[in-house]
């Protein structure tokens, strides 16, 4: 016979401050867990999104990241003149030579300086990354010192809105558009005339090279063709897993020290719980005594208290959860430690996580409970009775 | 004596409930303690720096390099005593994950500059003597079991190909806040290689470090230094090297603050806890707090006895809290290796700890001793548990 859910339900409703204190803990714990996960999932999807998977990146071999690159213009023809770069409409093959640096930009808010990425981009470029949509403004003209900036960039840095001016490598720059990328890594950079740019740093090598594969398959063969080149002293990498490398590190490390949080987090509150369901036992001895002559077995007394302590656990993550759901609205913008460079990004709530959210907070509440459950179960009937 | 011996008593009571919540605070204190030491360990650099040294460097960002030549003419800037110059080498030893800083530096200027770097004259001779010589902090060559005389190849990353270095020495901090896990070699030998291979790369450093003969003059100074370069193909942005590692730090304001507010969270968290707890309590002893009002107490006496024990159970978890940070921390710094080089728990961290610890207790008994103060003695002898 099973003591009545209901009977669970209105025992945590009879002892409203406790059960509010116990599950706002928890709440707190989950909501920290559960944000936590969010942002490494927010930075992972914009950094994997940034990525086309038939698209391949070109960089120096062992440098890591655009901006520690370098590949010579006889390096860049070489790569330029594989079979398998795709061509587009007309006819022109889809490659695009990058110089890519970092300048040292205020933040709007702030005025604290943090480094954003300038990217020179040519027509191709563009064509390359068709995410990328200009929202404001126009186009910059090739051949002027125009730029456009990315969404986050441009509400994010002073002087990168538009009809604002920035000044770098001795001259100044018109933002004539914003773009909007989909909120990609595109969206924390800015872009410009890769001839110009070139010619504005006083550089004779570009930083990367991307182009389209004409067929997605032949990857592995034209990576293979271009590491083992004796005149390239260079590495390819699809997109996708560029960016997704890219971002490993500070993704590791939000999870790394979120999990260690919210675990040293959680045992505060299976304490908490633990001290609830210790006081609700010895408050209640007598209700099971009586429980226990009525009929109720060792088990379902076991049942009944876990039931409500998992329920505690239950309306904890709830709330929890509910309060991370609105960090959604938010977007947060950090430096990559990998590029050095600003990367803007979203909390992201995942199925995924709603479900580890609410597994967790369950697990704090068995946790907390099982201890208090097996003491109301193995209490004796004529002890319990004569306990009121 | 009577009170606190009340109080004592009071607290015993249920042994279990005040073990667990005492344990709960533990917990509580010790992750905050351990949450600020790690901001603390992000400031620790720009903590270290010296007022008296500046540092210049590209106006556009860190990648860009600053010709040598400039060295030359700040060295003629009135107020700079002498000058240094380093370069970022960004190698990586072995694999990824052994992360630590490697600077191509001007030798003999930087020692000068940097004195916290305290090496032994013979060691510092050998240093010297080789071009391919390098040196290292005591918890680097400790963390990699190296030793004077031993070979260290890095892979570059900005610079390519494989570098090899000969450990000439092993520096010691001159305080607990001097990095030691960095490793310093010889620019010349960076640039010479350069120039073979690339030899539009040579010739130029990634910061120029400036001593200054009077620390007051750093405005100014600075000021000169990048009036100097104004409108040439490289202007400079002098600051102080505090400023410079300000700068680093504020890269990663948006973490630092989340941690920051998710430090004080976990307070939070154990002050529902402990309110719970005294909240139970009080309500169990509804009646013996009625019986003591009307054997004449006050309800000031009751409110207190209650804020008493409260502070109590806070502060024996507070204490016990504060002594296992430490051999928490030093795990935790064990594990993490160069990534955070100064890591160790500052005396405001502690003070911080007990006022957290003070706090808590005295939130939670807030509302079940002014809830104890006013009951009638009528409601409370006739309330039920």
């Amino acid at each position: 016979m099973r003591v009545p859910f209901i009977y669970v339900a209105r025992n945590l409703f009879a002892r409203r401050l406790t059960t509010a204190l116990t599950a706002g803990g928890m709440a707190l714990v989950v909501y920290v867990f559960a944000t936590v996960l969010m942002l490494a999932a927010g930075l992972e999807a914009t950094l994997i999104a940034t990525g086309q998977d038939d698209n391949v990146i070109v960089i120096r071999r062992g440098s890591q990241t655009e901006v520690q690159s370098a590949i010579d213009r006889m390096q860049a023809g070489v790569v330029e003149s594989l079979p398998d770069v795709a061509l587009g409409q007309d006819g022109q093959r889809l490659v695009s030579k990058e110089p890519v640096v970092l300048i040292n930009l205020p933040k709007r808010d702030s005025g604290k300086p943090s480094n954003v990425v300038i990217r020179g981009v040519t027509a191709n470029g563009l064509a390359l990354r068709p995410q990328a949509q200009i929202v404001e403004g126009r186009m910059f003209r090739p051949g002027t010192a125009e730029v456009i900036a990315g969404r986050s960039i441009a509400t994010g840095f002073r002087g990168a809105a538009l009809g604002e001016t920035l000044r770098f490598a001795s001259r100044d720059w018109t933002v004539v558009g914003v773009f909007d990328a989909g909120r990609t890594g595109f969206d924390s950079e800015i872009w410009g005339d890769a001839e110009q740019m070139l010619q504005a740093f006083r550089r004779t090598s570009y930083s990367a090279l991307v182009f389209k594969l004409a067929d997605s398959e032949r990857f592995d063969a034209v990576k293979q063709s271009i590491e083992s080149d004796p005149r390239l002293t260079l590495e390819a990498k699809r997109e996708t897993r560029f960016y997704a490398d890219q971002s490993e590190a500070l993704a590791k490390f939000i999870s790394y020290l979120g999990t260690t949080i919210s675990v040293i987090f959680s045992i505060g509150a299976i304490i908490g719980a633990m001290i609830t369901m210790y006081a609700s036992v010895a408050s209640r001895t007598a209700e099971i005594g009586t429980l226990r002559a009525l009929g109720f077995s060792r088990g379902s007394i076991l049942v009944a208290f876990l039931a409500e302590s998992l329920l505690l656990g239950l309306l904890g993550g709830a709330i929890g959860l509910a309060c991370a759901a609105f960090m959604q609205a938010l977007s947060i913008s950090t430096t990559n430690f990998q590029t050095f460079a600003e990367v803007a990004f979203r909390f992201v709530l995942t199925p995924g996580i709603v479900a580890a959210a609410l597994l967790f907070a369950l697990a704090m509440g068995f946790v907390g409970g099982f201890l208090p459950a097996v003491r109301a179960a193995r209490l004796k009937i004529v002890d319990a009775l004569r306990a009121a | 004596m009577f009170f606190l011996r009340f109080v004592l008593k009071n607290a015993l009571r249920h042994k279990l409930r005040t073990a667990l919540t005492v344990a709960g605070i533990v917990v509580a204190i010790s992750a905050f303690g351990l949450l600020r030491t790690v901001i603390d360990a992000w400031y620790a650099g720009a903590n270290a720096s010296s007022s008296a040294r500046l540092v210049t460097r590209n106006a556009v960002s860190l990648v860009f390099a600053l010709p040598l030549t400039y060295a030359d003419r700040i060295r003629q800037v009135s107020g700079v005593a002498a000058v240094s110059w380093a370069n970022w080498f960004g190698g990586v030893y072995i694999s990824e994950r052994n992360f630590f800083p490697q600077f191509a530096v001007d030798a003999p200027s930087y020692l000068e500059i940097y004195p916290e770097f305290v090496l032994s004259d013979e060691q510092k001779k050998a240093f010297f003597g080789d071009r391919q010589g390098a040196i290292v902090g005591r918890k680097l060559a400790d963390l990699y079991g190296w030793k004077v005389g031993d070979q260290i190849p890095l892979r570059g990353t900005i610079f390519p190909g494989t570098w090899t270095f000969n450990l000439r020495g092993i520096y010691d901090g001159a305080t607990k806040s001097t990095a030691e896990s960095q490793m310093l070699f010889h620019w010349s030998y960076l640039n010479e290689t350069l120039k073979q291979r690339f030899p539009k790369r040579g010739e130029q450093v990634g910061v120029l470090i400036e001593q200054l003969k009077d620390p007051d003059e750093a405005a100014a100074v600075s000021q000169a230094i990048d009036a100097t370069f104004k409108n040439s193909l490289a202007e400079t942005l002098t600051e102080t090297e505090n400023a410079f590692q300000l700068g680093f730090v504020a890269m990663s304001e948006a973490i630092l603050l989340a941690i920051q507010a998710v430090s004080f969270v976990v307070i939070v968290i154990i002050m529902a806890v402990m309110a719970n707890t005294m909240a139970m309590t009080a309500r169990e002893r509804g009646a013996e707090h009625a019986t003591l009002k009307a054997l004449g107490f006050g309800g000031g006496f009751v409110a207190l006895l209650i804020v008493c024990e409260s502070v109590l159970i806070a502060l024996l978890g507070g204490g016990a809290g504060i002594a296992v940070t430490f051999p928490i921390a030093n795990a935790f710094r064990e594990s993490l290796g160069t990534f955070f080089p100064i890591f160790y728990i500052s005396d405001q961290t502690i003070a911080m700890q007990l006022g957290a610890a003070l706090l808590i207790g005295i939130v939670a008994a807030v509302f079940p001793a002014w809830h104890a103060a006013r009951t009638p003695v009528v409601d409370g002898l006739r309330a039920v548990a």
